[in-house]
């Protein structure tokens, strides 16, 4: 915090050209950047997946030459997407632009720290694009074992070195989360303003607070994993390997005492911001703002115990699979204290349906339905039969896709003018929702049918009777895509017109702290720390 | 820069003397390396715990047979029971091992409780001498638990000359108490199985003949 002061004081030149974001310490301009990254990580990963989609639309083979081909770019989509769009636009992007502003502090605790996760999450990533294109199983590029990275498949049949360029990237991208999880937590923890108590911080605070334990306790888990993967493929170690007396079962132990609170990791950034968006526009404080911050400590907690929900198929015991399938549905628990506030939010609120506010409401109703097919999953018997078949596929989209993407859109459309000072017509916003609700319901909710009637996940190529519904899904993947364009038409006009942002154009619902400075802010905020007083949240 | 004030939140610039910030700033750089610390000391351990999950994994299947992994017993069961169960036998070779690798027996009764001997028949079909050791595990998982083997050829590596052959003794029973657990009730079957791997001074050899695949090895396509 005295090296932050003592910059601002020193380094009255501010940066400029490509110093400015090349070696910036500004939070502000290390969330762009990060915010830039998720874009152009979003237009591979969703390249990505239209190409799936493509392939598809049609029984037999369209534009890969095989299945290991399609189930390369199945990898890449899950791995882009997970690390390199939604967790750099949450928690990098409108993480690092907002929490120091929420919780009354200049900047980030560490803002030299603050640029290497940046530029290590790049890093990560230019090796995961390396590892497409580099020889995998025989005879053919990239990894094809999904993102999961099960041992035996990808221990012994990705002799190639394209997994070892994807454990790297993993390794990068786990060590700039880890990095970046550490200054959130000492920055919320040490940094609020006087008066901010954690029980007054806002809830998008609290969401990345979470969060960020949740990274600090998981990430080293799948950190230690990947190496153990990686020591198996190069250096003839047993962890995962029978031969040795290791169990691959094991693996799966490990990666999804990761995985698990890593779906939550996703998205409870999310759920911070769409509070905040929901009480804005229902002009009415959040409804049950305790219970609000307590529902995400409790999904933390509770979602690092739950992991075997995933692998019910490995031969649990009975009472084992018991177990976690009364602790999966826990969840729903708390997550359903969190749609019902927010739904009592807007009960008898005076509500204005802006941009940010329908993508808002998109974001409750999708999630609800992805929750819910949640816990039809949790059921070890139903399981047995969905297991790794569309339906899951439906399932983890409409939570991620679905529920992170469309809080993402809304942080976007909520924070845009506080970000750049320009407004974005409002209509463009509501334009892409309904494109991209439209189009992703059309995407997704057949495969709820076709994971019923048994298609299964990562295949090239199916049998007849499931080309309506993919025929079907493929139309709606195309509608989603375009809908990106309106977004992009979006951002165009709003800095080709440049109709400046009033500090704070939503009004008086909007009472937390970035809504009082300017728009977009000035370089340095809160060189005299405001005092918090009333409650604020 | 001036901050204004915000009817919702309160806001006001607060004023501190000189001394007053110097105190604040040291106990707040204090709290920071505080946070600090604890943080990096989460992740050292978490990372720690990852990998001591692999030995104690390994214990863990070992005391409570999960995931199939029979218990080793040193002499015969106490008790015998009256319900039969059919236990069955396979036998399978890894690539880099060209033994034929098969059971005598493909499958036996047997009364809970009571003490069986089996025997596999292990031939070096290769030109050269080769080191194996046997990775084995039961059939349901659950019955793993309740799996004793007494003595086994998997327990040892063998040495097989070109050609040799050998009868490698299987000594097991199947403990009474499976008769008690409510999740085999319905179990008349179990099936124990080997996997034959290459081994060299009791490690794995991962790149046996060469051919761990490392290139391109079309054939393999």
């Amino acid at each position: 915090m005295a090296s932050t002061a003592a910059q601002a004081h020193d380094g009255h030149a501010y940066p400029t050209g490509w110093r400015r974001w090349v070696l910036s310490t500004n939070h502000k301009d290390i969330g762009t950047l990060y915010l830039l990254f998720a874009l152009g990580g979003g237009i591979i990963g969703g390249f990505l997946s239209i190409l799936m989609r493509i392939e598809l639309q049609e029984p037999g083979l369209q534009i890969f030459a095989n299945g290991q081909a399609y189930n390369v770019v199945v990898t890449g989509h899950g791995l882009v997407m997970v690390f390199f769009v939604v967790m750099p636009a949450l928690i990098g992007g409108f993480g690092n632009w907002f929490v120091p502003i929420m919780i009354g502090a200049p900047d980030m605790a560490f803002p030299r720290m603050n640029n290497i996760s940046f530029w290590l999450t790049v890093s990560g990533f230019c090796l995961l694009l390396v590892s497409l294109f580099v020889e995998g199983a025989p005879g053919t590029p990239g990894f094809g074992g999904g993102w999961t990275v099960y041992p035996p498949l990808s221990v012994t049949g990705h002799p190639g070195p394209a997994l070892d360029f994807g454990i790297l990237a993993l390794h990068l991208a786990g060590a700039s989360s880890i990095l970046g999880a550490i200054n959130f937590i000492t920055t919320i923890l040490n940094m609020r303003a006087p008066g901010m108590t954690l029980h007054k911080m806002p809830l998008f605070a609290w969401g990345v607070l979470v969060t960020a334990f949740l990274l600090l306790l998981s990430l080293p888990v799948l950190a230690g994993a990947i190496t153990m993967l990686l020591t198996d493929r190069n250096f003839g170690t047993t962890f995962f390997d029978p031969s040795g007396g290791g169990d691959p079962v094991l693996y799966q132990h490990l990666f999804w005492f990761f995985g698990h609170p890593e779906v939550y990791i996703m998205i409870l950034p999310a759920f911070g911001a769409i509070s905040h968006i929901i009480s804005t526009f229902s002009r009415k404080p959040i409804f049950g703002y305790l219970g609000m911050a307590y529902a995400m400590v409790a999904i933390g907690v509770v979602g690092f115990i739950v992991w075997a929900h995933h692998m019910y198929t490995v031969g649990l015991s009975l009472d084992t699979q018991r177990y976690f399938v009364f602790a999966t549905m826990v969840i729903a628990v708390p997550t359903g204290i969190k749609i019902f506030s927010w739904i009592a939010t807007m009960w008898g609120g005076s509500i204005r349906f802006t941009a940010p506010m329908v993508w808002a409401i998109g974001f409750v109703f999708l999630f609800t339905v992805g929750g819910v097919t949640g816990v039809v999953l949790a059921n070890a018997g139903i399981d047995r039969e969905l297991h790794n078949t569309y339906y899951v596929v439906a399932h983890f989209h409409y939570v991620l896709s679905l529920g992170a993407v469309f809080g993402i859109f809304a942080s976007w459309y909520y924070w845009f003018p506080k970000m750049t000072g320009y407004v974005c017509p409002d209509w463009i916003g509501k334009l892409h929702f309904w494109l991209a609700f439209i189009g992703a319901n059309i995407l997704f909710f057949p495969m709820h049918f076709l994971g019923l009637a048994g298609m299964p996940r990562h295949y090239v190529d199916y049998p007849n009777a499931f080309a309506g519904w993919q025929y079907v899904a493929s139309i709606g993947s195309y509608i989603f895509a375009f809908s990106l364009v309106v977004f992009f038409y979006g951002v165009f006009v709003a800095f080709a017109r440049k109709e400046r942002a009033a500090d704070n154009p939503w009004g008086e619902g909007a009472t937390t702290l970035e809504w009082t400075l300017s728009s977009p802010p000035p370089f340095h905020q809160f060189e005299t720390l405001p005092r918090i007083t009333g409650s604020s949240h | 820069m001036t901050t204004p004030a915000h009817p919702a939140s309160g806001l006001q610039p607060l004023a501190y003397t000189p001394e007053e910030k110097q105190a604040r700033r040291d106990a707040a750089q204090r709290a920071v390396r505080r946070t600090v610390v604890i943080c990096c000391s989460v992740v050292a351990v978490m990372v720690g715990l990852s990998f001591a999950a692999v030995p104690l994994y390994d214990l863990f299947c070992r005391t409570t047979g999960f995931g199939g992994t029979p218990r080793v017993g040193t002499g015969p069961s106490d008790a015998v029971g009256e319900r039969a169960v059919a236990v069955r036998f396979d036998a399978n070779t890894s690539q880099g091992v060209s033994w034929q690798f098969k059971p005598e027996t493909r499958s036996v009764d047997v009364k809970l409780g009571e003490t069986k001997t089996v025997f596999y028949k292990i031939v070096n079909t290769s030109s050269r001498p080769t080191t194996g050791i046997a990775s084995f595990n039961v059939q349901p998982d659950l019955a793993g638990a309740y799996f004793v083997k007494i003595q086994c050829f998997c327990f040892t590596e063998q040495t097989l000359q070109p050609g040799e052959v050998m009868e490698a003794p299987v000594v097991f029973y199947v403990d009474p108490a499976l008769a008690k657990d409510r999740n085999l009730r319905d179990l008349s079957t179990i099936t124990l199985s080997y996997t034959m791997f290459p081994s060299k001074d009791g490690a794995p050899v991962v790149k046996a003949d060469g051919d761990s695949g490392k290139g391109t090895d079309k054939s393999q396509l």
